[in-house]
């Protein structure tokens, strides 16, 4: 008869479950710099990084800025051989300088059967607009083709990672649009809660890429100038690059290891948008419920909500339809709310957004301050609700971050700080 | 523990659209026959397994949404409609299973970027995103629940498995429609053949329907064990790693089935017939008769052992997918 060790199903049931999620590593880096100290001075002052595009040719674009990183020349030392890392493209690099962060900042060691769950919207984009192009100039020619194809794959990131750490568990690629990293670490809490991991290494990344940012420039969404949020005259967002790791953890685990606990994730919702592939429903019907679902899940009212970090694109049709929803969402208690995006410091990081955006609800939670949208001079009248314009100190429970992206994928996180 | 059943199944393969044409496929244990698609820059085109296109239209397909959707989209689509034949489940959760995704839109899109990025389509890049197919469906379905796209290898397939499995235990749905698709273009095949001179690339979807509700007695599918997900990693072999996998599942099963993820050129097959040698029972392997679907391959080894389950040809099945670049990942399911 079957002697199932380790399986995905069925789950071996978990005493006490549902355990409670909590966050004791996080990685992070973007514009601002690389590590949490310089980002989370960087979103504290509200600072901006955006400048021309230096990765591909704008030229011929209509908007010709984005908030690229500074990559290092050299890698975090882990157990990568010089052949993998020569192959290694933009992405992957910015994925294992914010897992090193992390997994430093978690003071974990090996762990073996460790799962990964992570967010991307274009994994290798880089290698494989590289590989089309030789396939078409050169059509004879496979030189270097085969190792295009498999660090293109959205997978490969991840399995790099595993391979530079010594990880074998699981890994597990969401491609939800600009939710994915809001929605990995969503998932990353639920295989905790359920009691089916102990630990998950989790987040999201995007490097900059030129099919990407020609995308966003031939449907008009990029601002030619700074990202403003919410503000009555927004013309657009600001494309970004970078990438944030959480390792979450059961409380009980923890505890046990008696590490700081940066917060609880404490509440996740996630739901469908069906009413258009990029445009939201105007009143942001998918919005509010995965607000309504994460505070359900957290055991909140949104009263308690200290701090929202909007999706806020700086879109005219996203910020409306999102303020729509937290209006409604929140009630009477909008007045009392602050809300802000960070996009509007290192632009839209697409598929790390949702990660990047819960790392920076992390730093406003330990810090107790909350981080401003300098750009932002004509609040929107639709915002019931107070933009956060200037740096400012605040005391902090609970935040929320909303991630919605392309296909109406819409997440919504909340996090507790620990007492 | 909630029990898992499977409610329905459906399938769009270069043997056709829907189960009959892909079980005549099996039964008769021929490939299906190649067709020719042009590549650019070379005289001799690449050989593939296509999906033929349809007599008629099917009605669905005239949904608004999918009017500019991608191939990829219309077979998840098909493949959805048949596994939803009983009807669509009130809190439906959608898992979209994808290796390559909308490859011929992104294909076409970065072609504009290359040659004028002032005049590439708006229309073309929204239909780039890896979750435009799984948008599409939920839009098809009118689900507006949780939707997750998973990027991954063959193998993926069975881990959204896991997933809707979680959904269920949890109560975050009441059914869960789990598919994975592909479709052809000259430059995923002309990847492809950079691994193996031999293989012919083909495109599809496949989809499974999941509820923790019971059927009535003698008409469904259990869902009994998916293994781990056993990641292939430099400095482990890949036999071992498809052992392991092997060895969380049953030696044997009376009677039973092993639908294995073998491609028919032996280079590649090696280290997943080595360790399945020793399999007593019946044994199909999909991908052999239609070729390296991508993700597509995992889907139909999966409707493939859940069809055949249903029409009590076997009282149990295995499924082995050894995916081409991530993991070895197995499952169990039962005639219930």
């Amino acid at each position: 008869m079957l002697v199932i060790t380790r399986v995905l199903f069925p789950r071996r049931a978990n005493a006490t479950s549902p355990a409670r999620a909590v966050v004791t590593g996080a990685g992070v880096i973007t514009a601002l710099g690389r590590g949490w100290e310089v980002n989370a001075a960087g979103f504290r002052a509200g600072q901006q990084r955006f400048e021309p595009v230096t990765l591909f040719d704008t030229s011929r674009h209509r908007t010709k800025i984005a908030a690229e990183v500074k990559l290092p020349k050299d890698l975090p030392a882990r157990n990568l051989k010089p052949q993998v890392v020569r192959r290694l493209d933009r992405a992957a690099k910015l994925l294992l300088w914010a897992a090193d962060e992390a997994w430093r900042q978690a003071a974990l060691s090996s762990i073996a059967e460790l799962p990964i769950v992570l967010g991307t919207t274009s994994g290798g984009m880089g290698l494989g607009e590289t590989y089309y192009r030789q396939a078409v100039e050169r059509p004879e020619s496979g030189a270097r083709q085969p190792s295009r194809v498999l660090h293109y794959l959205a997978q490969s990131q991840a399995l790099v990672l595993a391979e530079a750490f010594g990880f074998t568990g699981s890994i597990a690629i969401i491609g939800n649009a600009c939710a994915s990293g809001a929605n990995a670490i969503g998932h990353a809490s639920d295989l905790i809660r359920s009691g089916a991991a102990e630990i998950v290494l989790t987040g999201g990344y995007d490097a900059l890429s030129e099919l990407v940012f020609t995308g966003f420039d031939s449907l008009q969404a990029l601002s030619p100038g700074p990202c403003r949020p919410f503000d009555a005259h927004r013309d657009g967002l600001g494309l970004g690059e970078g990438a944030a790791v959480l390792i979450l953890e059961s409380e009980a685990r923890a505890l046990a290891r008696g590490v700081p606990i940066l917060a609880e994730v404490a509440g996740y919702g996630a739901t469908t948008d069906r009413y258009h592939l990029t445009q939201p429903q105007p009143e942001g019907e998918a919005a509010y419920r995965a607000m309504q679902m994460a505070t359900a899940a957290a055991g909140i009212t949104p009263a308690e909500v200290g701090y929202i970090n909007a999706h806020g694109t700086g879109t005219p049709l996203n910020d409306s339809a999102e303020a729509a929803a937290i209006n409604r969402w929140a009630g009477e208690s909008a007045a009392q709310i602050p809300v802000s995006s960070t996009k509007a410091s290192i632009g839209h990081l697409l598929g790390a957004a949702g990660a990047v955006e819960a790392a920076i609800c992390l730093m406003a939670l330990q810090g107790q301050w909350l981080p401003p949208a300098c750009t932002v001079q004509t609040a929107d009248p639709l915002c019931r609700f107070p933009l956060v314009r200037q740096p400012q100190d605040a005391a902090l429970k609970y935040v929320l971050t909303n991630s919605f992206g392309f296909g109406g994928a819409n997440a919504s996180l909340i996090f507790k700080k620990r007492a | 523990m909630k029990r898992i059943f499977i409610h329905g199944a459906g399938v769009v393969s270069p043997a056709g659209w829907g189960w009959e044409g892909l079980r005549a496929a099996l039964a008769a244990n021929t490939p299906v026959e190649t067709s020719p698609l042009p590549r650019p820059g070379w005289s001799q085109p690449l050989q593939v397994r296509k999906v033929s296109a349809r007599a008629t239209r099917l009605e669905f397909l005239s949904h608004p949404r999918l009017r500019r959707a991608s191939a990829v989209t219309n077979y998840a689509a098909a493949a959805a409609h048949e596994a939803l034949a009983g009807g669509v489940p009130k809190r439906l959760g959608i898992l979209f299973c994808v290796t390559g995704a909308c490859v011929q839109f992104s294909r076409r899109f970065y072609d504009e970027t290359w040659s004028n990025p002032a005049t590439a389509s708006p229309l073309v890049f929204p239909e780039t995103v890896f979750n435009a197919p799984s948008s599409h469906l939920g839009a098809l379905l009118e689900s507006t629940d949780v939707n997750y796209t998973l990027v991954g290898d063959a193998g993926t397939f069975l881990q959204a498995l896991g997933t809707a499995a979680d959904w269920l235990q949890s109560g975050r749905v009441e059914a869960c429609l789990v598919a994975g698709a592909e479709e052809l273009d000259w430059i995923t095949a002309d990847a492809c053949r950079h691994f193996s001179r031999g293989v012919i690339c083909s495109e599809g979807a496949g989809a499974l329907l999941l509820s923790g509700q019971a059927p009535s007695a003698g008409h469904g599918v259990e869902l009994i064990a998916i293994t781990d997900s056993h990641l292939y990693l430099n400095g482990r072999s890949r036999m071992k790693t498809i052992q392991k996998m092997r060895d969380t599942l049953p030696r044997e099963l009376p009677g039973g089935l092993l639908c294995d993820s073998q491609l028919g050129l032996p280079a590649s097959d090696r280290a997943e017939a080595a360790v399945w040698q020793d399999w007593p029972g019946a044994r199909l392997s999909p991908r052999s008769i239609l070729g390296e679907g991508l993700m597509a391959t995992g889907a139909w080894q999966c409707v493939t052992a859940v069809n055949l389950l249903r029409e009590k040809q076997y009282p149990s099945a295995l499924v082995s997918i050894c995916g081409g670049h991530q993991q070895a990942i197995g499952a169990w399911f039962a005639s219930v």
